[in-house]
């Protein structure tokens, strides 16, 4: 798991697991930067294999039970491709 | 009168991105590279614009030509795209025709500093009233990559295929040695802070000025090889100094050298527009009418409307 000093972590970051945060990655927006990854404090995150169309790798969520719902990966996406939400949040978003 | 029925968007399979109230999400992707720094600066903006509490129809942002200068494109706020280097220009009449509103400028180191320099140290010693983000990359990217008055010394471009030798500008001294009100810089991984600095300034009134060091992945790193923007950025980051109290002295930037970052002024001093009512209604008492009110004011005799218009005298009259 990368270990990252470049965000605040969530100071219970590693006791506590917000059980409604859901990661959502809309991959053909994603540029493969790979900042999300770097920077996930969690570990949530990979680059897949996968191409999108416009033949970047898209971050694949491998440990959705880690995310502490910190909107890190959210704030620091150039692309505005991933972000996390709580369930009042889904509600209020939904398509 | 026939009334369409609006309906749902079913390709959407997946909650709404946070932002798509703040940044026009149908416009993604936007033609940034991949890994530059300007997309996170947008991000931040947005944060501030929510942070405020602002309405996104409470606020303008104009952008001149370049990379950065795209971002107004990408707001949903009124949003303008100007020609190169006159966005600070075109925000005055913003300013002095909607006190009302707040004016934001959002440009690249070249639009704002080369071509729009003049522009922007007038601004700045009227204290005109807008908020001008910069993000700096050191360079001109969008034609290529050619010295810009920003790029440190001994940084190779296009046009110093050998190297700067040219001392270039400090933009935070330049906007503090002209006058203006609010002056912070920080780097593109500074996320809080910038937020945070976007969202103060936002409220301030005057000449505020933010600079953000930014990385250009494709141009600016790759010709000087200094890595990815990743590694640039995180470079950046890691070579900053937080000191809100240094001296100009300490605010020039060498070629990946430390950067001193901070909020470096925040001051009270009246704006352009509050200079010029209240100088006015010194000289000439009742005989000024202050010309702006809070919609733009037609004026009768420029437009040949001879209808009566409401005109009401507003806030910046008084602030
Ligand atoms: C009048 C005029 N002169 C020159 C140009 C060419 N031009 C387009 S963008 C640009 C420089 C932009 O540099 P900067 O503001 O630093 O933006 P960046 O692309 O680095 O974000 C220049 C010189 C132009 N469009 N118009
Ligand atoms: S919100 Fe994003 S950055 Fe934070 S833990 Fe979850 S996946 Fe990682
Ligand atoms: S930060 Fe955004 S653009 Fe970059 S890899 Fe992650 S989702 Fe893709
Ligand atoms: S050329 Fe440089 S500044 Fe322009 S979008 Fe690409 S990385 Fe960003």
């Amino acid at each position: 798991m990368p270990e990252s000093n470049y965000w605040r972590k969530p100071f219970d970051a590693d006791k506590v697991k917000s059980p409604d945060g859901t990661v959502y990655v809309i991959k053909d927006r994603c540029k493969g930067c790979g900042f999300c990854v770097e920077f996930c404090p969690r570990g949530v995150l990979v680059l897949s294999t996968e191409f999108n169309r416009k033949g970047y790798h898209p971050p694949e969520v491998i440990h959705p039970d880690r995310c502490v719902n910190c909107d890190l990966c959210e704030r620091i996406c150039p692309e505005f491709a991933i972000y996390c939400l709580n369930q009042e949040e889904i509600i209020e978003l939904a398509p | 009168m026939t009334v369409t029925e609006v309906k749902p968007d079913t390709t959407r399979k997946i909650p709404e991105h946070p932002k798509s109230l703040l940044l026009r999400m149908d416009r993604m992707p936007h033609i940034w590279c991949s890994r530059c720094g300007i997309g996170i600066t947008v991000g931040c903006f947005a944060s501030a614009m929510e942070k405020t509490g602002l309405s996104p129809d409470d606020i303008t942002v104009t952008s001149g030509i370049g990379c950065t200068g795209r971002v107004a494109g990408y707001v949903k706020a009124d949003s303008f795209h100007t020609t190169h280097g006159r966005a600070i220009p075109f925000t005055v009449g913003l300013a002095l025709t909607r006190p009302d509103l707040k004016h934001v400028v959002f440009s690249g180191d070249g639009d704002l500093i080369s071509i729009g320099g003049n522009h922007f140290i007038h601004a700045a010693r009227r204290n005109q009233n807008m908020l001008v983000i910069c993000v700096n990359n050191f360079t001109y990217a969008m034609t290529g990559g050619q010295l810009a008055p920003t790029t440190p010394v001994t940084a190779r471009a296009t046009t110093a295929p050998y190297g700067s030798f040219e001392r270039p500008f400090s933009l935070p001294t330049l906007a503090i040695s002209a006058g203006a009100s609010y002056v912070a810089r920080w780097t593109s991984l500074h996320i809080r802070r910038i937020t945070d600095s976007m969202t103060e300034a936002l409220q301030r009134r005057g000449f505020r000025f933010i600079e953000i060091i930014a990385p250009c992945s494709t141009i600016y790193a790759r010709r000087n090889k200094l890595g990815t923007g990743l590694d640039l950025m995180k470079y950046y980051y890691e070579n900053s100094v937080i000191d809100h109290n240094a001296s100009v002295d300490d605010l020039d930037i060498g070629f990946q050298s430390k950067i001193v970052v901070g909020k470096f002024v925040d001051k009270d001093r009246p704006s352009y527009g509050k200079s010029m009512h209240e100088h006015f209604r010194k000289v000439l008492g009742n005989k000024y009418q202050p010309p702006v009110s809070g919609k733009m004011e037609i004026d009768k005799s420029w437009s040949g409307c001879t209808e009566s218009q409401d005109t009401t005298v507003t806030d910046e009259v008084q602030s």
